[in-house]
This record gives structure tokens, sequence and C-alpha cells, in this order.
């Protein structure tokens, strides 16, 4: 493997795992805010109970996510440097206001939240999780920004004389519609997660509860969790259809050759259809070796523009387009196998946990509690799948805008003579044995960090909801008369 | 002045606050083999920058961000030229990160162990680290006419360098002991003040010698200023020391550290990364972006940072008291 592949190798890696553990954040961030909402407007015991077990969980999930985002914001230098150098005009821009409008906030307020829940009024230690949660959604809107101007460059003009890209209207850049309708998208897709998360180990703390006999805790705490979580699931669920139907109308305008690789349709067709297994060898890249063996007629055409009929360009007419476009000698073609299998996995697994939320919701319609052991395990089964969706979502995305690290854009209303290789971004000054001195150790140490993160989440859930919470907040603590310094019960 | 001069001096201004803050962040962590005797000293340690490490280190994902866009080229040169010194820092603050959320979640002596050389080493790598690499960056690296680092790695470790490496690790461990006797009471606070009394000796001589060395060699005559201000405050820094007055020890040693970004930004201008031979040094022109993106984050910066300050500086507040021993509760960790 020569240095690109390697840098690619480490990109795609510290991202993917970057992305393993954020979605939790931002989805769970507003589901604790949410619990500790109801508890503050109700006094309920339950809902303290409820967002201290889940704000730890949130707590040790948060650091990985921050560990990890450090490598994030520096490794476009370090493997990227001519794409750095290309694009910094305007890619540099969002990534900075991420850092000065979301990341200070989030942290800050995260330290507040957690140092503070006796130190500060009961509201305004409610407000400090609230803005955590909002911090963390608003810095997945500038991520997507950054990363859905490579998708679909706008606002940019390139320069001649620099050689460089060179932004010109920054209003364009934050309300691309590429990123109008990721950022639902991936919001929608955090949020399944964190409803799944709840809702699986609520699930699985029911049928516990239930068969030791503890009703108390099976309907007056797991319960409510359980319904939280799944409603949630269900409503995300939808979103995710939603905002990726509009995101695959956008792919077939601005990246067409993604949408075909999507489906690995070779030749052109009117009313393409989708096929939910294939057959053969499609990492050839070669079009004569598969066939379908289950397929919905029309479906493909439906996702590209709303209509079930509509011509669907194939991958090899588009590569002859490309040849005429930016020149020979370069594969325009993503790598087919894992563009198809990566769509339907996204679809099929996310899907997948947003019909057994409908499904649950049912079972449990009228104040039903389960004690079913299938149930416990279902749950703890669906938790890991919306995490993998998200993740095979963003290989599509990314490895289906391949060879391009900045896709050129075909939309007449878009810029022109905005593109660039992935071959060519890489850093010029940086060894092979470098980067694999640098994909060796994030490796081993991502490896090392996920087995920690994994026994120390499995711990605390297993642990269960505190039996008792007393109300630490200071109003609490004068109307009992306490005096002078309590110990400090949320200390490291 | 031009927006990238300006831009230049924003930077400054985000490595000074990451620096200061960071920087006692950096020494509490590397104080922790030093003066936490027991595990209760080692939590009251850690618990006195609980609430505010990572705010701290958002200063340096600011400076990042910002570095990549207001000065795309040199964002690019430095950090694949720094390759592999970037890489241990990035190790090390991944592992500082999740040391301080997950110590206290395990109740066992096998895991804390670990857990704080995981600290430990995490914080001394980067306070030596980051001397280093601003070392090279004054000293002048080599680049191609394309500003394409082409040294080799070796090169970075330079006798130069490697005392600012020795000065930026002295003046954190300071920072760190002066912040701890500030934050604390008892036993801890009167230790932390004697180690601090005596590595300001240290830190006066190394960082004196550094600061001299940058000023003669690299330097410009206006930062002559910086220089004797740099001085003043470690000589402050001593006295305040002895005197055991914590608040203004803590003013003094963050002073030096202003001081000491005033004078390496200073030395550094009109270039962002001096190449040696001058004709392919990256300069505030042409390594910036377009005026365009520049006044776009001017209005960025200019709305937010102040409002930043404003509740960093709240959370100070709210933590504002002096922890002690006494009111740290038992370990509250689950075991395995
Ligand atoms: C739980 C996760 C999840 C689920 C259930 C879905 N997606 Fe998705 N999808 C993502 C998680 C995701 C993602 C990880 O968040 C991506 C990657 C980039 C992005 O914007 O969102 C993504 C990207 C993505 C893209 C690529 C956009 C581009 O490259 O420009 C398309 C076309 C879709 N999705 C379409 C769908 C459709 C039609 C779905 C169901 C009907 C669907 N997704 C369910
Ligand atoms: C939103 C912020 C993101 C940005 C700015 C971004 C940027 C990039 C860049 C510059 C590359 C080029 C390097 C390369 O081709 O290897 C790349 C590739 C890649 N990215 Fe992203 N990315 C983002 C999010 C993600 C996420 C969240 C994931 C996965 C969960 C992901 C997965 C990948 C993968 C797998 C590649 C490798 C593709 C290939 O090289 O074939 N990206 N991305
Ligand atoms: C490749 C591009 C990316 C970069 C440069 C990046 C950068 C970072 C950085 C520096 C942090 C640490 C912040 C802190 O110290 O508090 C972080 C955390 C975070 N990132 Fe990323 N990130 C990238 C991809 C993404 C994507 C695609 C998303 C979501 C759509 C995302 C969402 C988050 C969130 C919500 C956090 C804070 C919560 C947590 O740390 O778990 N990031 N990221």
């Amino acid at each position: 493997m020569d240095a690109l592949d390697l840098a690619r190798w480490q990109f795609g890696i510290t991202t993917v795992y970057h992305f393993i553990f954020v979605p939790l954040t931002i989805g769970l961030s507003p589901l604790v805010a949410l619990m500790q909402t109801f508890w503050v407007r109700t006094g309920s015991s339950t809902w303290l109970r409820l967002t201290k077990f889940f704000g730890k969980l949130l707590l040790i999930n948060f650091a990985i996510g921050v560990a990890t985002g450090i490598v994030q914001e520096f490794q476009f230098g370090m493997n990227w440097s001519e794409y750095s150098r290309f694009v910094g005009d305007v890619f540099g821009a969002p990534l900075a206001m991420e850092a000065l409008a979301a990341f200070f906030i989030e942290s800050t307020f995260l330290g507040l939240w957690i140092f503070g829940w006796d130190r500060l009024p009961k509201k305004v230690h409610l407000a400090c999780i609230w803005l955590v949660a909002i911090a963390t959604n608003l810095s997945a809107y500038f991520i997507l920004a950054a990363n859905s101007w490579m998708q679909h460059p706008v606002g940019t003009i390139f320069n001649e004389e620099t050689g460089r890209a060179e932004m010109v209207d920054i209003g364009a850049v934050l309300t691309n519609s590429t990123l109008l309708s990721a950022f639902p998208h991936t919001i929608a897709a955090a949020f399944l997660t964190a409803g799944t998360f709840v809702a699986g180990i609520a699930a699985w703390w029911m049928v516990r509860s239930l068969r030791k006999g503890d009703e108390t805790n099976a309907r007056g705490v797991y319960r409510p969790a359980l319904v939280l979580g799944t409603v949630v699931m269900l409503i995300s669920g939808l979103g995710v259809a939603i905002s990726g139907d509009s995101q695959a109308k956008l792919m077939y305008d601005q990246q067409p050759m993604k949408m075909s690789s999507a489906e690995a349709l070779c030749v052109g067709e009117n009313g393409a259809q989708f096929s939910v297994l294939t057959i053969g060898d499609l990492s050839s890249n070669d079009c004569g070796d598969t066939t379908a063996i289950i397929a919905i007629p029309g479906l493909t055409s439906f996702l590209a523009d709303g209509s079930f009929d509509s011509y669907v360009p194939g991958v090899e007419e588009l590569q002859d387009r490309s040849e005429q476009l930016y020149g020979e000698g370069v594969d325009y073609r993503p790598n087919l196998f894992i563009t198809y299998w990566s769509f339907r996995l996204m679809i099929g697994l996310g899907l997948g946990s947003a019909a057994l939320a409908a499904a649950v919701l049912w079972f449990m319609r009228k104040g039903r509690v389960i004690e079913k052991g299938w149930f416990a395990r279902l749950g703890v089964l669906a938790i890991p799948t919306p995490f993998l969706a998200a993740s095979f979502g963003w290989i599509f995305t990314e490895m289906g805008r391949q060879p391009w690290v900045v896709a050129p854009n075909p939309n007449p209303n878009g810029v022109d003579g905005v593109w660039m290789l992935t071959a060519r971004g890489v850093s010029t000054s940086v060894s092979g044995g470098m980067v694999w001195t640098s994909l060796i150790v994030f490796t081993l140490l991502y490896g090392v960090l996920a087995v920690v993160w994994f026994r120390l989440m499995k711990r605390y859930a297993v642990q269960g909801v505190a039996e008792t919470e007393v109300d630490p907040s200071p109003e609490a603590r004068a109307a009992a008369g306490a005096e002078g310094d309590k110990p400090l019960s949320f200390a490291y | 002045m031009e927006l990238s001069d300006v831009w230049f001096v924003l930077i400054a201004v985000l490595w000074t606050g990451y620096l200061v803050l960071e920087g006692f962040d950096f020494g509490v962590g590397m104080l922790l083999p030093i003066l936490g005797k027991g595990d209760k000293d080692r939590r009251v340690m850690i618990n006195t920058i609980g609430p505010v490490w990572d705010g701290n280190e958002v200063w340096l994902l600011t400076a990042g961000g910002a570095t990549f866009a207001a000065f795309p080229e040199w964002y690019a040169s430095m950090f694949s030229g720094f390759y592999l010194a970037l890489l241990a820092i990035l190790v090390a603050l991944i592992l500082r990160v999740v040391s301080f959320e997950w110590r206290g979640k395990i109740d066992s002596v096998v895991w804390r162990k670990r857990i704080d050389l995981a600290l430990i080493v995490g914080s001394w790598l980067p306070a030596v680290l980051w001397g280093v690499a601003f070392g090279n960056l004054v000293r002048g690296v080599e680049l191609d006419a394309s500003h394409t680092f082409v040294g080799a790695f070796v090169d970075l470790l330079n006798p130069f360098a490697l005392l600012g490496g020795a000065t930026t690790a002295m003046i954190f461990l300071t920072h760190g002991a002066v912040f701890i006797a500030l934050k604390t009471d008892g036993d801890i606070r009167h230790r932390a003040a004697a180690f601090a009394e005596r590595s300001a000796m240290v830190t006066v001589v190394v960082a004196g010698a550094f600061a001299v060395w940058t000023q003669l060699a690299y330097s410009v005559a206006w930062t002559w200023a910086a220089t004797l201000l740099a001085a003043v405050a470690l000589v402050g820094l001593v006295v305040a020391a002895r005197l055991r007055r914590e608040g203004w020890a803590f003013v003094a040693s963050a002073v030096a550290i202003v001081a000491a970004v005033v004078l390496i930004f200073g030395s550094l201008y009109p270039d962002v990364m001096p190449a040696l031979d001058p004709a392919n040094s990256l300069t505030v022109d042409n390594a910036s972006s377009s005026d365009y993106t520049l006044t776009i984050m001017t209005w960025v910066a200019a709305i937010l940072t102040p409002l930043v300050l404003a509740y960093q500086a709240w959370t100070y507040w709210v933590f504002r008291k002096r922890l002690t021993a006494e009111q740290i509760p038992a370990p509250a960790g689950l075991t395995f």
C-alpha cells in the first residue's frame, strides 16, 4: 500500500470510529435533558433517577467522542495537506465556527452540569444540560456544512492565480441544499440511535425487574423509559426515511454516479428497480457479473426523482460522460460492492429498528408490561443496529463520492471548476512509514478504548437505576436546613 | 493593518488562551505523582480542574480550526511537517481525556494505577512537545518552494527546540502547582505552595535562557518588551511563591506564559512558518485565506469570543471555593 491508500484507511478508520460514539451523544444529551426537565417540572424522583442513570452513560460515551474528535480536527493537515491547501478558505470556516460556536458551549456547560448539581439553582442547572444538547446538535450542523460542501461545492470560485478554491458566499455554504437535507437525516439517525439505546436498556430491565418480582420499578421506572425510547425511535425512523428520500433526490441531481452505484446499475434504465439481494461478484466492478434475485420494480427511479419510471443512467454511461468532462485515464466509478451493500445495510438495519419500535408500542398498549425473556434479548440486540446503520450510511456517502474528495458539480446551479481527486489531496511530505506508524498507533489505541468503553457502558447499564436519589439542588438543601460544605457528590 | 495581520494576532490570542488555561491542567496532571500522595490527594487535585479542563482544551481546537480557516497553508505545512510530534501529542491528549472521565467510574486500585499512569504521561508529553514544536517554529524549518516540509524528524530535536520543551514543561509544572495551592486547602495546599516555590526558581533559569536565546537569535527589537515582561513575571512568581501569595503567583505565571507567546509570535512575524531558506517562508501574506473568508471569520470571532470568555469566566466563579480532602466522598465507582 502506498501513502495514499494508507491515508485513506486511516481517515476511514478514525472517522468511522468517531462517528460510532457521536450519534449517541447527539441523541442522548437531549433525551437526558428531557428526563431532567420532567423531574424539575413534576418533582417525581423516577425522572431524577433516570436522569442520573442515563446521564452517567452519556458521560462515559462523551469522553470517547471528545477524545477521538481531537484527532479529526488535525488530521486534515497531517494526512491531507494538499487538500487543506486547496479548500482551507471555504472548508476551514465551518470547522472554526464549530469550535467557537458549539464545542466551547458543549464542553463548558457539560462541566457545569457534572459538577453543578449542588451548586447551581435547579433551573440554571437544567439550562446547562439543554445548552449541551443544543450545542452537540449545532456542532453536527457545522461539520455537516463542511462535509456537504465536499459533496456539492457551492458559494465558491476557483481562483486560477492561487490555484485554490475561494469562498465568495458563506450564506450559500451554510444553506447548501445538500446540508439542509443531510442535517435532518443525520440528526434523525442520532435520535434513532439514542432512542434505541434507551429503549433497549429499559426493555431488558423491565423484564428483569418483573422476574425479580419488582413490579414497582418495572412499571414505575423502566416502562416510562421504554415508552420514551420507542416513541423517539418511531418518530426519528420516520424522519430518516423522509430526509433520506430527499437526499436521494439531491444525489440524483448532484452526484448521479453515486445514485447509480447505490443500485450497482450498469446500464441506464427507465423505471430502475431496487434490488434487495444481488448475487455474483459486485466487487469486480464489472457489470456482466451480477444478477438481482429479489427486486422492487421502479423503486430506484422513485428514490431518484419521485417517479417510478424515470430514467436512471448506468455507471458505464456516467464513466464515459465523466471522461469527456474531467479527462481520461481515471476510473470514475466508486467501489460498487461497497456502495451497493452499505446503502442496503443502512436502510435495512435502521428501519428495522424503527419497525421494531412500532411493534413494541403495540405490545405495551394500555399500560401493559412484558415479562418474556425474548423481549429482553431483543431489546439488547436492537441497541447496536442504528449504530451500524449510521456507519454504513457514512461509508456509503464517502465511498460513493470516490474518486473525488471534492465532487464536481454537474448541477447547472452549482459552481464550476471546483473539484479535487482524492489522490491529489494527500500530503506529499508524509512518507508511507509515517502513515503506517500513525495508522497502527491509532488503531491499537482506539481498539483498547473501544474495549474499555464497552465494559464501562455494560457495567453501568447492568447496575440499573439507583433505588433512591436525593434531590441535590441548593434549594432542597436549604429547605432541609443543611449548612456548610457538603461532600462533592458528583466529583471525579 | 491588513486582515491577515489581524488574524495573526487572533491566532496568537487563541494559543495564549490555550497555553494559559490548559497549562495549569497539564501541570496538575504532571504533579499527580509528585504531590498526590494518596488517592484522596489525587482526587482533590483532579477535581480542581474537573469542571474546566474540557473547556480549556477547546482553545486548542479553536486555534487549529482558525488556523485552517485563516491560514490554510500554515495549517497544512505545520501539521504535515510536525507529523510524528503531533501524533504523540494527539495520543497523549486522548489518554488524558478518557482518564479524567473514566477514572472514578471503577473503584479498584489496579484501575486507578493504570489511569493515573495515562494521566501522567498524557500531561508530561504534550507539555514538553508543545515547547519543542514552538521552538522549531521560531527557529525555522526546511520548507521547499511549494512550502512543503522536507526536513527530517530528527532535525526537530535540536538544542534550541529541546530547551523550548524544557521551558514549557517547567512553566506548566509551576503554573499547575500554583493553581493547586490557589484552589485547595489543608495539607495539599501547603505542599503545592512549597513545591511551587522551588520549581519557580528552576523555571526562572530555564525559561529565562530560552527567552534570551530566542530574543538574541531570532527576534526583533520590540519583543525585548515581551522578554522583559517575562523576566519580571518570573521573578514576581518566585517572590509571590515565597510569600505564599497564591493569587499573585498565579497571575505571575499566567503573565509569564502570555509574554512567552508574545515573544514567540513577535519573533515569527511577518512569517507564520519561517523556512531555513527565507525565500520559501510562509508569511502572513502568502499563507492566508481570501479577504472574504477573513472578513467573515473576523465577525464570527468578534461576536463569539467575548461570549465564550464570559461564560468560561462564570464557570470559574461558580467553582471558586477551595477544595479539601474532607470534601471528597468515598469512591463511588463500581467494580468490574
Ligand atoms: C440510523 C441511521 C440511518 C437510517 C435508518 C437511514 N440513514 Fe441514510 N444515512 C445515514 C443514516 C441513516 C447517515 C449516517 O447519517 C448518512 C451519511 C451522510 C448523511 O448525511 O447521513 C446517510 C446518508 C444517506 C444518503 C447519502 C447522501 C449523500 O451521499 O449525498 C442517502 C441517499 C440516504 N442516506 C438515504 C436513506 C434512505 C432512503 C433511508 C430510509 C428509507 C435511510 N437513508 C435510512
Ligand atoms: C462531516 C464530516 C466529514 C468530513 C469533513 C469528511 C471528510 C472526508 C475526507 C476529506 C475524506 C477523504 C479522504 C479519503 O478519501 O479517504 C473522507 C473519506 C472518508 N470518510 Fe469522510 N468525512 C466526514 C464524515 C465522515 C463520517 C462521519 C464517516 C463515517 C462514519 C466518514 C467515512 C469516511 C470514509 C470511510 C472515507 C474513506 C473513503 C475512501 O477513501 O474510499 N466520513 N471523508
Ligand atoms: C471529519 C470531521 C470531524 C471533525 C474535524 C470533528 C471534530 C471534533 C472535535 C474536535 C470534537 C471534540 C470536541 C470537544 O472537545 O468537546 C468532536 C466531538 C464531537 N463531534 Fe466531531 N468531528 C468530525 C466529524 C463529526 C460528525 C460527522 C459529527 C456529527 C454529525 C460530529 C459530531 C460531534 C459531536 C456531537 C461531538 C461532541 C460530542 C462528543 O464528543 O461525543 N463530528 N468532533
